[in-house]
């Protein structure tokens, strides 16, 4: 093997040769090497796995399997607020909510998280275990921009609540900022509200999951924000109402390495823009 | 070779890319670590064997301090990587505090075989640390002494400790073949703690670690000023992440206008411009605008976000920077105009360049299997820029990330998380060739950026 033509310019005058051949060993350098990771290396693209849901294990009886689900009312509070939590489970034994604990097989609880959560319940029975989530999107209060005084009165007419329940959050696939299906039909139909509210100004931030550099998901989840921007211009709302924020990697919403986390954090959020 | 890969890169640029990667893939010659170091032939015994006697309490209770200068002083030539450093162990146990007292004829025989050594003597009077500083050439009996060197300060840890960053500063300097140590740089970096980040400070050796900024608020990406006045960085305000630029003389943030969201600064060589990237209209581009802010100008215009920029440092008219125009994010380089875009990885997932002072290298995070499910890790990687030859620096650490270099070349700092979680990235450093790694901070510390000087 031979070394390019030695550089007399370097400024290195003393050598690490005893690590040479150690070193040698681990480089994996050849660009041939490169090509062959290069063929195999664009699955970038490719659909992000959903959720899942364990699947009751196999067993020689019939026993039913577990049936479970988990609802929480409102699906978005402000920091402070309350959600009232309640499940249903069919065929379990033992029931437990993430964060919570053992919980009765069917019941109520009253939280009100600090964070946005994803409440998982796990039901375990006889006839295997079964999960289901419902996400709370706890809404911590954006630095005001300075004209707080601006707000007119007919913005103040819409809650918070009743914002959100027009404005729906889009999410995004795996390194996209493309609007998808799902997000197309939302942008129809947070543009209708946001039509029918005129006073109303948006703040859309752009959020990516936790992967990838901090510097280039800054980019990504600006692209994202104007993505649902164009969605709700092309659905006929005024471009000067609408202001995007990155947030890049730097406020997560969910903090867990898995693929349901990542899929709530790589998102566009709508808040009124006071 | 698979070129759908390029398919949205103009077919001048892949044969511009091509060509070189086919020739290297006949030649099939990795860069090795020798590489970066050049000279490789030296065998170990090359290096100057340097002993460094303790140094002799002269007035005052100052043992703490005689301490600490010892470890510091010893550590900094240590870490120089340019000497065979004579372990304590095997050192004579004395401490010659001036000319008169120090022997050679003990340096000389083995075990110790010292080719320099290095002694003095250290007091404490009136709350001045005084040191007196030798360094004396044991081959040269009639003539030794190289280096005398008298210093004062308050008496204080941390000025000892910078006298003693100082002192080795000068030995390595005369003894190193003309590169300057590195003992008196300082590293930038992120510090994250109850829901924000602010821009911290610390000696190159990790001590000293302290709060720069304390705006509340999530700041990133700090970038310091090649003379050390200033400090650009990234921070998120009412309207997004905007350059911030914090005077480091005098002790708070001064105007950096930018319109729409600004990221990533970088300083020229000269001081005079920055390169960063903006969202002007929609889409990131390079721009680059004198110190203040003024005369922006867009150098990249091309679907697709463009950032991280980074100055050849030697020459000032290259910028490397990454950009997403393919798919993933790649590392490009291109002239500080604009001309001449070459595409450098060709796969995976790239970022946060990092330009070597001598203009050869190019410093970078790589997760070359990137993508949902894909083993690969994150780690550092150098690439020699003539012939796109790369090394992969860490191995099975976790994820690497934000790789700096220091003004000699020989180190390398970056950001490491064993398990790829945020909350536990640590800066780390190494030798350039990817041996002598070691943490200087704990968890919550990110995105270090060494001093030009």
């Amino acid at each position: 093997m031979t070394v390019s033509s030695e550089p007399k310019s370097l400024n290195f005058s003393h050598s690490f040769s005893r690590r040479q051949s150690f070193l040698c060993n681990l480089l994996l350098v050849s660009l041939s090497c490169a090509a062959v990771a290069l063929t195999s290396g664009c699955g970038k693209k490719s659909k992000d796995l959903p959720a899942i849901s364990s699947a009751p294990t196999a067993s020689e009886q019939t026993m039913t399997p577990p049936t479970a689900t988990i609802t929480a009312d409102p699906l978005a509070i402000d920091l402070g607020q309350t959600v009232v939590l309640n499940w249903r489970t069919t065929n379990a034994t033992a029931v437990t909510i993430d964060g919570i604990g053992q919980v009765p097989v069917n019941g109520t609880q009253t939280v009100s998280p600090s964070n946005s959560t994803i409440f998982r319940l796990t039901a375990k029975g006889d006839g295997g275990s079964v999960e289901a989530n419902v996400r709370v999107t706890v809404r911590v209060a954006v630095t005001p921009a300075a004209g707080e005084t601006q707000m007119g009165p007919s913005s103040s007419k819409v809650t918070d609540a009743e914002f959100q329940s027009g404005v729906k959050d889009m999410f995004f696939d795996y390194d996209s900022f493309e609007l998808r299906a799902d997000a197309q039909a939302l942008a129809a139909q947070s543009a209708a509200f946001l039509v029918q509210h005129p006073d109303i100004r948006i703040l859309i931030g752009g959020y990516a999951d936790e992967r990838g550099s901090a510097e280039y998901n800054l980019a990504l989840g600006e692209n994202r924000a104007n993505a649902a921007k164009n969605g709700l211009v092309q659905a006929g709302v005024a471009p000067a109402r609408i202001r995007v924020i990155s947030y890049g990697k730097e406020k997560q919403f969910c903090t867990e390495s898995t693929e349901a986390c990542w899929q709530e954090n790589r998102r566009a959020q709508f808040t009124i823009d006071r | 070779m698979d070129r759908t890969a390029y398919h949205p890169t103009p077919s001048r640029t892949l044969l511009r890319f091509a060509l070189p990667l086919f020739v290297l893939a006949l030649g099939c010659a990795p860069l090795r670590a020798q590489d970066i170091f050049g000279e490789a032939n030296k065998t170990p015994g090359a290096l100057t064997r340097v002993a460094v006697a303790d140094f002799k309490l002269a007035a005052g209770q100052t043992e703490q301090l005689r301490s600490t200068f010892n470890s510091t002083l010893f550590n900094d030539l240590q870490s120089a990587a340019i000497f065979d450093m004579v372990s304590k162990s095997i050192a004579p146990p004395v401490s010659p505090g001036s000319p008169a007292e120090m022997n050679l004829a003990q340096w000389s025989p083995a075990p110790v075989s010292a080719a320099m050594v290095v002694f003095g003597s250290l007091g404490v009077t009136a709350g001045k640390v005084g040191v007196n500083g030798y360094l004396f050439d044991v081959k040269n009996p009639q003539f030794p002494q190289v280096l005398s060197r008298q210093y004062s300060e308050d008496a204080t840890e941390d000025s000892t400790r910078q006298i003693a960053h100082r002192f080795a500063d000068e030995i390595i300097s005369r003894l190193g073949g003309g590169v300057s140590g590195i003992a008196e740089t300082k590293i930038y970096f992120v510090h994250a703690a109850g829901g924000t980040k602010e821009i911290w400070e610390m000696d190159y050796d990790g001590a000293n670690q302290h709060a720069i900024t304390h705006l509340g608020q999530i700041s990133l990406s700090p970038r310091v000023a090649p003379d050390n006045t200033r400090l650009a960085f990234t921070s998120l305000g009412p309207d997004g992440f905007k350059i911030k630029m914090y005077s480091l003389l005098l002790g708070r943030v001064v105007t950096f206008p930018s319109s729409g969201s600004t990221i990533s600064p970088a300083w020229a060589p000269n001081g005079k411009e920055i390169a960063y990237s903006a969202s002007g209209n929609g889409d990131f581009d390079i721009w680059i605008s004198d110190v203040n802010g003024s005369l922006a100008r867009k150098v990249t215009n091309f679907k697709g976000p463009d950032m991280s920029p980074v100055y050849n440092p030697r020459t000032g008219g290259q910028i490397a920077w990454i950009s997403g125009r393919t798919g993933l994010p790649q590392l490009y380089i291109m002239e500080s105009d604009g001309s001449s875009v070459q595409r450098l990885t060709d796969t995976g997932y790239v970022s946060a360049p990092s330009w070597s002072p001598n203009g050869q290298f190019l410093a970078f995070g790589w997760n070359r299997k990137y993508g949902p499910g894909a083993p690969g890790g994150q780690d550092i990687y150098v690439m020699e820029i003539s012939t796109k030859k790369w090394i992969q620096l860490t191995h099975d650490g976790g994820q690497c990330d934000f790789p700096s270099w220091s003004p000699d070349g020989r180190h390398i700092v970056y950001a490491n998380s064993p398990d790829g979680r945020v909350a536990h990235m640590r800066i780390w450093t190494m030798l350039a060739d990817g041996t002598d790694r070691h943490p200087l901070t704990g968890p919550g510390n990110d995105m270090p950026n060494w001093s030009w000087k």
